[in-house]
This record gives structure tokens, C-alpha cells and sequence, in this order.
């Protein structure tokens, strides 16, 4: 006999996502790859965010997952503009060469 | 053990071995494509957890805005700008980063799952209004309408601040990518003089 599955374990599989994403944000040196990473943690805090709203019963979980999906969006765009921009100026870049916001 | 319970269980290690999977080929993976691919795999994997915990409408959007709009963007970055060659990850600028990320790393999910292991037992302090899936009259798009009252309801206001958010980042996007003509230029320099 096994126990059915319990939120807990979402929230530790979060967790190992998000400590995978962060551990990625701080090793690679590529900005393409350290936005993937950002998304690695958004999606671990709204697995979160759904797991807990399943066990306090409560939608405003989800609605708060809604959010972040918009505002992930957003920063997606925004991100992606801002290294297109980089590097079509400079090709081939890392970010241990943008120190200084001077174009 | 009843069936449905061991496929819960099946669903859930299936999912997570793809979260995992695609979480650490994103890390690993040279090639900036073959990272956004394991980046796929795992919101999938995300997708299916929605879909094991009753999320059916965020499961969705899950699938259509991240796999189909955020991953394809990124795709159309790497292969924009032509950076999809591989990239050699042996090269090493500041020698005890990897050490020491990886000791965060382990140390923070170390943190994070201690506290919800140790506070499993303390997490239903204050119930909600209780998810209408689990209702013997919920139908199948219970998930959605109840989702759609709060959201229009509570939310609304927040809900009509996103599309301002969307607006500005879309015009900030087509200003920052923008390639100006000399002419442009020359003519704003002019005005910034006079």
C-alpha cells in the first residue's frame, strides 16, 4: 500500500528546478542560455504556485500563475530585444564582456 | 495499491524525469538549439504536472504561450543572429564559479525542500474557497469558469494592467531593435543641437 501523491512532492520537485535553474544562471556565460534559465525558474515557482493552490483549495494560485505567464511574456520580449540589439553591434559576446552598459 | 493511484504515480516520475531531464540538458547542452529544445521538454513536463493537478486551462496555456510562442522566439533569436554554433564549456574565466554555483545550487534546494518537508503538516492553515474540479456538479470546464470569476472578478484590475505591460514591452521591443537610417539620425542630432 502506497500513499497517493501529496503536494509535498511538487514542491520538492520545484525546488530541485529551481536550484538546477539558478545553479545554470551562475555557470553559463552565453545571455541566450541564462534567459532559459530565468524560464527554468519562473516555471519551478509556478509549479508552486499550482500545487499549492490544489492544497489550500484555493484558485487565486492559478490566477497568480496566469500572471506570471503574462509577465514572462513580457520580459521575454523585452530580453531578447536588448540582446539582439548587443549583439548585432558586437557578435559572439558573452556576458562577462557586457561590464559596462555603453553600447 | 489501487490502479489509480500507481497511475498517479507513473504520470508524476514520468513528468519529473522530464522536467529534470530538460532542466539539466539546458545547463549541459553546447549548442544554444539543442538547449532550447531540452527547455520544450521541460515546460511539456510542467504541463503534464498542471494536468495531474487539475490545472487544466493553465496547462494549456502552458503548451500554446511557453512551447509555442516564448521557445519559438528564442529559436528565432539563435537562428536570427547565427549564433548556433557550439560553444566551448571547458573554458573556465573565473575558476572557483563552478564550485561554489554548485554548492548554492545544492545548498538552496537543500533549503527549500527541508522547509516544505519540515512544514508539510503545517501548510492547511487557512483554507481556501476550495477548487470546484474536485465537485460532484463540476463539469468539464469547471477549471476554466472558476478561474475566469476570479480573475474578472478580484483581478480585473490587474487583468487590464497586464495588456498596458504587454503594449509597452511590444513598443519598447520594436524601439530597441530598430536599426536607424542615417538620415534619422542625423536629423535628431540636429535637434538635440538647436
Amino acid at each position: 500500500m502506497i500513499a497517493a501523491i501529496e503536494p509535498t512532492w511538487y514542491l520538492v520537485l520545484a525546488s530541485v528546478l529551481f536550484g538546477i535553474g539558478a545553479f545554470g544562471l551562475l555557470v553559463r556565460r552565453n545571455p541566450l542560455i541564462m534567459f532559459m534559465c530565468i524560464e527554468l525558474m519562473l516555471n519551478a515557482a509556478n509549479l508552486t504556485f499550482v500545487a499549492l493552490a490544489v492544497q489550500l483549495g484555493d484558485i487565486n494560485g492559478q490566477t497568480a500563475v496566469f500572471f506570471v505567464l503574462v509577465v514572462a511574456a513580457a520580459e521575454v520580449v523585452v530580453g531578447l530585444g536588448i540582446i539582439v540589439s548587443i549583439l548585432r553591434r558586437t557578435p559572439g559576446t558573452t556576458a562577462d564582456d557586457l561590464a559596462e552598459l555603453k553600447g | 495499491m489501487t490502479d489509480a493511484t500507481f497511475l498517479e504515480y507513473v504520470v508524476f516520475f514520468a513528468a519529473a524525469v522530464m522536467i529534470l531531464g530538460g532542466a539539466i540538458g539546458v545547463v549541459i547542452f553546447k549548442s544554444p538549439v539543442h538547449a532550447a529544445l531540452g527547455l520544450v521538454l521541460t515546460l511539456f513536463g510542467v504541463a503534464v504536472q498542471f494536468v495531474a493537478l487539475e490545472a487544466h486551462f493553465l496547462a494549456a496555456v502552458q503548451v500554446i504561450v511557453y512551447a509555442g510562442a516564448i521557445v519559438v522566439l528564442f529559436l528565432f533569436v539563435i537562428m536570427l543572429l547565427g549564433v548556433d554554433e557550439s560553444i566551448d564549456l571547458s573554458i573556465e574565466p573565473i575558476p572557483i564559479q563552478r564550485p561554489l554555483a554548485a554548492v548554492m545550487g545544492v545548498g538552496l534546494i537543500g533549503l527549500i525542500a527541508a522547509a516544505v518537508v519540515r512544514s508539510r503538516d503545517a501548510l492547511v492553515i487557512n483554507p481556501g474557497t476550495g477548487l470546484d474540479v474536485a465537485g460532484e456538479n463540476a463539469g468539464h470546464d469547471a477549471n476554466i469558469q472558476q478561474l475566469a470569476a476570479n480573475l474578472y472578478g478580484d483581478h480585473v484590475f490587474a487583468f487590464e494592467l497586464t495588456s498596458v505591460l504587454l503594449i509597452v514591452a511590444v513598443v519598447g521591443t520594436v524601439l530597441l531593435t530598430r536599426k536607424w537610417s542615417k538620415a534619422d539620425s542625423d536629423a535628431s542630432a540636429e535637434r538635440v543641437d538647436s
